[in-house]
């Protein structure tokens, strides 16, 4: 088996006297989906907050590619190749679709003071771009101001944006929030594809989705993880079956 | 007072920082000045320029690097605060001649080697170097606003947690972007010493610190022409209502701050997008959208 590219051990975060997180543990693979699920106030967005340095842990470590990533902040997390996206979508609404990524991109710039580089001169980064908003299937959507975009549409703005900046793990919260049936099935297509040269963490509620993309599972409940395993295990679980499916069963 | 808006105009109208205490840069470079110039000589022109932009700057840094750990409302607080020290430590210290303030009896000396290509003593001389600074002021602020760190600088006015997310320590643009105001606020404040010959305190107050936003207001945020505007016309209209004549006994002039609040309230309430956006038409407003 591949070794983890991700790797934290028994986090834990609390809101006050609300342990949102509590002892959790997961790896992320490249070449793998790593789905998060589990009833609403789980946990699963304040886990993707403390993975991506949005939120501090209060006990835990995290290593990626085998370096301690832990209490980093967000931007020094996002540089080392860790990009996430918002459960609501989270992107510049006054620039246009192209402007949202390349703003991405040129993070990725060697260095980040550039006080009089104009950047429609900058191939590079407007080539990174490009490319990410083509993946994410929005190359006809390119000049269109952000907040006129459908809901749809800023989610796959969303996940381009990610992609924009080269990251080796995506960490994505609810990708298919609201989307209609064709356009999820087309999420999960993109997602499928790029599963294939990064590792992605994705928090989903919708059940079919998940059992259609999904490698590996994670049962959150309460802060703790419930069970960890395939979709098969997991399908299987009573525990899981009783917590988060029903009594009955799927 | 121009240049001064602009400086500004690059705080709150691309960063979106609401700064109120811009005058203490103002202020401060126009003691500089005074510092600067031995008593009844004046100073040279170019090494005290130089000096009072690296003296604003570094001022800048350190205010910026403390100031911008707070946020929205409370930033305001802190930069208020943080000028209202200066201003009453100038005020109430003799350092500085407390509330009378300091003469400067020459304007600076623009001789460079023994090269003296210009006269600031002359009027139109001075005229035309403020308006040389206020072009390459303009020029240089537009060339920045548009190039990749203008660009940045936006993505933090409109969502500064994702650009946090996306990689970019946005306290570091931050403090670079107050620093780059700050010292341009300086300029403003060394020629408007060397034009009127007296530096106060009022000119780090708050009081001083409101008249800008003001201007920018006036003119439009996020657009660097419109400060600049801005500045004119409320000096403008600060003339207009001075001198207005008196009508059936009532001295209309004597009341001038009335007339000018009542100006600024119109145009807050009809031309939220300034005198700029008045200009550039409807058309091409770009309204925020509501998520």
């Amino acid at each position: 088996m591949i070794e983890p590219i991700l790797i934290a051990r028994k986090l834990v975060h609390s809101f006050g006297g609300l342990t949102a997180v509590n002892n959790v543990s997961i790896d992320c693979r490249v070449g793998e989906i790593h789905a998060l699920i589990g009833p609403n106030g789980a946990g699963k967005t304040t886990l993707i907050n403390l993975l991506s340095g949005d939120l501090q842990v209060n006990a835990g470590n995290i290593l990626f590619e085998g370096n301690e990533i832990t209490g980093l902040k967000s931007y020094q997390i996002s540089q080392r190749g860790i990009a996430r996206s918002y459960q609501k979508s989270n992107i510049f609404l006054m620039f246009t679709a192209f402007e949202n990524c390349r703003l991405a991109a040129q993070s990725r710039l060697p260095h980040s003071m550039h006080f009089f580089l104009n950047p429609d001169t900058c191939s590079a980064v407007n080539e990174v771009a490009h490319a990410a908003l083509a993946t994410a299937g929005l190359s006809g959507r390119i000049d269109t101001i952000a907040g006129a975009l459908s809901h749809g549409e800023r989610r796959q703005l969303e996940v381009a944006m990610t992609l924009a900046t080269v990251p080796k793990l995506l960490l994505l919260d609810e990708p298919l929030a609201g989307m209609g049936a064709d356009e999820s099935t087309r999420m999960v297509e993109l997602l499928r594809k790029l599963s294939a040269n990064h590792s992605i963490l994705v928090v989903e509620h919708d059940v079919d989705a998940i059992f259609a993309m999904a490698d590996v599972l994670t049962v959150m409940v309460n802060g703790m993880v419930l069970a960890s395993g395939s979709p098969d295990s997991i399908r299987s679980d009573p525990k899981v079956q009783s917590a988060y499916f029903g009594v009955s069963g799927v | 007072m121009a240049i001064f808006a602009m400086s500004l105009d690059l705080l709150i109208g691309y960063t979106g920082l609401v700064s109120l205490g811009h005058a203490a840069f103002f202020g401060l470079a126009g003691y500089l000045l005074a510092f600067a110039a031995p008593e009844f000589q004046p100073a040279n022109l170019w090494t005290s320029l130089f000096l009072t932009m690296m003296f604003c700057a570094i001022f800048a840094s350190v205010i910026g690097f403390i100031t911008l750990r707070t946020s929205g409302i409370y930033f305001i607080m802190v930069t208020l605060a943080i000028s209202q020290m200066l201003y009453f430590f100038i005020h109430d210290s003799k350092v500085a001649g407390g509330s009378d303030g300091v003469y400067i009896y020459m304007r600076p000396d623009a001789t460079f080697f023994g090269w003296k290509p210009f006269d600031l003593e002359n009027i139109s001389d001075f005229y035309y170097f403020t308006l040389t600074l206020l072009v390459l002021t303009y020029c240089f602020l537009r060339a920045l606003v548009r190039s990749v760190f203008g660009r940045v600088l936006s993505g933090i006015r409109l969502n500064e947690s994702r650009m946090n997310s996306l990689g970019y320590p946005t306290f570091r643009y931050k403090v670079i972007c107050f620093v780059f105001s700050g010292t341009l606020a300086g300029v403003a404040g060394y020629l408007s010493a060397a034009q009127f010959g007296v530096v106060n305190p009022d000119m780090l107050g708050w009081h001083m610190s409101g008249n800008v936003l003001v201007m920018v207001i006036l003119g439009g945020m996020g657009t660097l022409l419109g400060p600049a505007m801005g500045a004119f016309i409320l000096l403008l209209l600060e003339l207009i209502f001075q001198t207005l004549p008196s009508i059936g006994g009532v001295n209309l002039s004597k009341h001038w701050h009335l007339f000018m609040g009542g100006a600024i309230v119109l145009v807050a309430l009809f031309l939220p997008a300034g005198v700029a956006g008045l200009i550039r038409g409807k058309s091409q407003t770009r309204q925020p959208i509501d998520d």
